[in-house]
C-alpha cells in the first residue's frame, strides 16, 4: 500500500529529475561557473619595466583578455630597478590580490617575496626569466632550448669550410635567461667539431656596450662566421658594430626577441639574419590559459609547480610576411578593450 | 712626509702612467691588442663617454655637477627620432630639439645661480624631470626607431675618414673646442676663478650667475652631441640608457683624470686621459675574455689604487679641508 506521504515524496523526487535533466539539457554551467570563479578577481603584472615591447605585449595581451572576463588588471612599473621592483612587490602582496605575474630580473631578488605572497594565498605566475624558486606557473621560454636553436641558426652559417668561429654578446652573469641561452649554445657547439666560441663579452642588456664589445671582438676575430647576441635590444648595437667595420652580410648576427614589429624590420633590412622569437602573443595566450586555470582550480596557493614553455623556431627573411610579426602600434591603436 | 714628496705626482700623472703601464702590459702579452684598428676602436668605444666628460669637466671645474647628463643624451636623441617618425621635417626636428636642450640647460643653470638649490639636487631633478616627462609625454616605448627613409641621412655609424670613424673626430672636435673655450676666452678663465673661490670671483667682478648658467647650457650641448652620436650609430635611441652606469662612468673618468670635485683644477687633457684608462682597461679585457663580474672587480680596484694613491701623495690642503668634497 502506498502511503499518502510516500507518493509524495516519490512525486517530488520524479519532478525534481525532470526539472534538473531539463535544466541540464538547456543551460551549461560552464559559463556560469567559470564567471562565479573569475568575476572580480584582480591580477597585477609587474614586468622589470613597462616601457618596452615584450612589457607592453603582455599588457595588452594579458590586459584584455581579464578585462574581458570581469576581472581588475593593474601593472607596476619598478623601472629595471630591483629595488624599485621589492617595493613595489611588497606593496601588491599587502594589498592581497588573487595572482601576480612577474618577470625576474635575476634568479634570487624576489624569492622570499613569493614566499610570502603564497602564504598570504596569491598564485605567483613568473613569466620569461625564471628564478631560483619554482611557484605555481613558470611560463617562457626554455632558454636552453632557446640557445640550442640560435647555435642550430648560427651552423647555416658556419658550415664546413667556414671559420666556425661564434662571437656571443651575453647579457648579464647574473641573469637566468642569459646563463641558460649560454648553456644551450654549448650543447650544440661541443657536437660540431669545426664549431668554437671564438669570444664571448657581455653587454650588461646595454646596446651601446654591446657596440663597445664587438667593436673590439671583430678586431680580434674579422673571420667570424657569426654572432649570436642575446637579446634583440642589444643586438641594434652588435649590428652598428659588423656594420661599421663593413661586415655586414659576412657575419651572420643571430638573436632573440619578442615577435614584434621591429624584429620583422631588422630582418628584412638585413640588421638581423635570423631570430629565435619568444612569441609575446602566443606566451601571453599561455598566461591567460593559466590565470583562469589557477582561479578555478581550487588548489591552495604554493601546492602546486608548473612550467608551460614557449614553443619556439627559428625565424629568418624567408618566413616573414606581413602582419607575421605582432605590433605595438597596431595594439596601441585599439584602445578599446 | 713621504718618500715621493720631492717629486711632484698630481693625480693626472698617476692615471697617466697606470694608463701607459697597462697599455705597455696588454700590447706585450695580448696578441691583436696593439694594432691600429685596435687603438682606432678602443678610442671610439670611449668617444662617447669622453663627450660626455667633456661637458661635465667645464660644470666640475667650475664647482658644480651635472647628473641629467645621461637623461638629456637619451631623450634628445630619441625625441629627435620621434618627431622625424611623427613626419616633422628634419630641420625643424633638429631646432625643436637644440631648443629644448638650451633651455634645459639654461633652468638648470638659473636653479643653481638664482634660487641657489644645490647643483647636485638639481641636476639630479633635471634629469629624472627630462627622463619622466620624455617618457611619458614625448614617446610611446622606451626605444626610438630611425625610420627607412631617413636611414640614409642619419646612419653616421659607417662614416670614416682615412680609417677613422666619424665617432673620434667628433670626440676630438668637442675636446679642441671646449680647450679653446677653457684656456683661451675670458669665459673660461672665469669658470676657473669660480671654481677656485667662488666669492673672490664674485669681488674681482665675474659675472658668477651668467655663468653658471652658461656652463649648465654648454654640459647639455655636448650631452645631445654624445646623443646624436649614439642614435646615429645605433639608428635608434634606447633610453634604457638611463638606468646603465653610464653617469658614474662619465663624473668617474672625469674624477679619475685629475678634475678634483672640489672645482678650479684640470683641463681637457685630464678627461682624454681618464676616457683613455677606462678604454684600454675595457678593451684588453673584452679581448682577454673576462667575466663581467671579473671586470667590474678589476675596474673597482685599479680605481681605488688610483685614489689611494693620489690622497697619500697629495693632501688634502686647507681650502679644500675647510670646504670638503662633494
Amino acid at each position: 500500500m502506498f502511503s499518502y506521504k510516500k507518493l509524495l515524496r516519490l512525486l517530488a523526487v520524479v519532478t525534481t529529475l525532470i526539472f534538473s535533466s531539463t535544466t541540464f539539457a538547456q543551460v551549461d554551467p560552464g559559463p556560469e561557473l567559470a564567471r562565479k570563479a573569475l568575476e572580480g578577481k584582480r591580477v597585477v603584472l609587474m614586468p622589470m619595466a613597462m616601457g618596452f615591447d615584450l612589457a607592453q605585449g603582455w599588457n595588452y595581451y594579458i590586459g584584455k583578455e581579464v578585462n574581458s572576463w570581469g576581472g581588475i588588471f593593474e601593472t607596476r612599473d619598478p623601472n629595471w630597478s630591483v629595488e624599485a621592483g621589492a617595493q613595489a612587490l611588497t606593496d601588491v602582496i599587502a594589498s592581497k590580490p588573487d595572482i601576480i605575474i612577474v618577470h625576474n630580473p635575476d634568479l634570487r631578488s624576489y624569492v622570499k617575496l613569493y614566499k610570502r605572497a603564497q602564504k598570504a594565498g596569491i598564485y605567483v605566475i613568473q613569466i620569461d626569466n625564471r628564478s631560483a624558486y619554482n611557484t605555481e606557473a613558470f611560463i617562457g621560454s626554455n632558454w636552453e632550448t632557446l640557445g640550442e636553436l640560435e647555435a642550430t641558426a648560427a651552423l647555416n652559417f658556419c658550415g664546413e669550410g667556414t671559420s666556425g668561429k661564434i662571437g656571443l654578446i651575453q647579457g648579464e652573469q647574473v641573469n637566468a635567461s642569459s646563463i641558460d641561452q649560454y648553456n644551450g649554445i654549448m650543447n650544440i657547439v661541443s657536437k660540431h667539431d669545426h664549431l668554437t666560441i671564438a669570444s664571448k663579452p657581455y653587454s650588461g642588456w646595454d646596446a651601446t656596450k654591446a657596440q663597445a664589445v664587438t667593436t673590439t671582438m671583430l678586431q680580434q676575430h674579422p673571420d667570424m662566421c657569426a654572432i649570436i647576441d642575446f637579446w634583440d635590444g642589444t643586438a641594434t648595437g652588435t649590428a652598428a658594430a659588423i656594420r661599421a667595420a663593413g661586415k655586414t652580410g659576412e657575419i651572420a648576427l643571430i638573436t632573440t626577441g619578442g615577435g614584434e614589429e621591429v624584429d620583422c624590420k631588422m630582418l628584412n633590412d638585413g640588421t638581423i639574419d635570423a631570430i629565435v622569437s619568444t612569441e609575446i602573443p602566443k606566451q601571453s595566450a599561455a598566461v591567460n590559459a593559466v590565470i583562469k586555470f589557477l582561479l578555478q582550480s581550487g588548489v591552495p596557493a604554493g601546492e602546486m609547480v608548473t612550467f608551460n614553455y614557449t614553443d619556439e623556431t627559428i625565424t629568418t627573411k624567408d618566413d616573414i610576411y606581413p602582419g607575421y610579426c605582432w605590433s605595438l602600434q597596431r595594439n596601441a591603436a585599439k584602445t578599446t578593450w | 712626509m713621504n718618500a715621493f714628496s720631492s717629486i711632484k705626482f698630481t693625480q693626472e700623472k698617476v692615471v697617466v702612467l697606470v694608463a701607459i703601464t697597462t697599455f705597455v702590459i696588454f700590447s706585450i702579452f695580448l696578441t691583436g691588442f696593439f694594432s691600429t684598428s685596435n687603438l682606432i676602436g678602443l678610442v671610439r668605444n670611449v668617444s662617447v663617454l669622453g663627450i660626455l666628460g667633456v661637458g661635465m669637466g667645464i660644470v666640475i671645474i667650475g664647482r658644480g655637477v651635472d647628473l641629467s647628463v645621461v637623461s638629456i643624451l637619451a631623450i634628445s636623441a630619441a625625441y629627435f627620432i620621434e618627431l622625424l617618425n611623427a613626419g616633422v621635417p628634419m630641420w625643424s626636428s633638429f631646432v625643436i630639439v637644440l631648443g629644448l636642450v638650451l633651455l634645459v640647460g639654461a633652468i638648470s643653470g638659473f636653479l643653481i645661480a638664482y634660487a641657489e638649490v644645490p647643483p647636485i639636487f638639481t641636476t639630479l631633478a633635471m634629469g629624472l624631470f627630462v627622463y619622466g616627462f620624455g617618457r611619458s609625454q614625448l614617446m610611446g616605448q622606451d626605444v626610438a626607431y630611425i625610420s627607412d627613409e631617413y636611414i640614409s641621412v642619419l646612419d653616421l655609424g659607417t662614416i670614416k675618414f682615412a680609417g677613422v670613424p666619424m665617432e673620434v673626430f667628433v670626440f676630438a672636435g668637442v675636446c679642441f673646442v671646449a680647450m679653446l673655450f677653457l684656456r683661451y676666452t675670458k669665459y673660461g678663465r672665469y669658470t676657473y676663478f669660480m671654481g677656485d673661490n667662488n666669492l673672490a670671483a664674485r669681488n674681482i667682478g665675474v659675472p658668477v650667475r651668467p655663468m653658471i648658467i652658461l656652463q649648465y647650457i654648454l654640459s647639455a650641448l655636448f650631452s645631445a652631441v654624445a646623443g646624436a652620436i649614439v642614435a646615429g650609430t645605433l639608428l635608434s635611441m634606447n633610453t634604457r640608457i638611463v638606468n646603465s652606469t653610464l653617469l658614474y662612468d662619465v663624473i668617474l673618468i672625469v674624477v679619475l683624470g685629475g678634475i678634483g670635485l672640489s672645482g678650479g683644477k684640470g683641463g681637457i687633457r685630464n678627461v682624454i686621459f681618464g676616457a683613455l684608462l677606462i678604454g684600454i682597461l675595457l678593451n684588453g679585457m673584452t679581448i682577454l675574455d673576462l667575466e663581467d663580474t671579473h671586470q667590474n672587480l678589476i675596474k673597482a680596484l685599479i680605481l681605488l689604487g688610483v685614489i689611494i694613491i693620489d690622497t697619500s701623495i697629495n693632501q688634502r690642503d686647507e681650502q679644500t679641508e675647510k670646504q670638503g668634497d662633494i
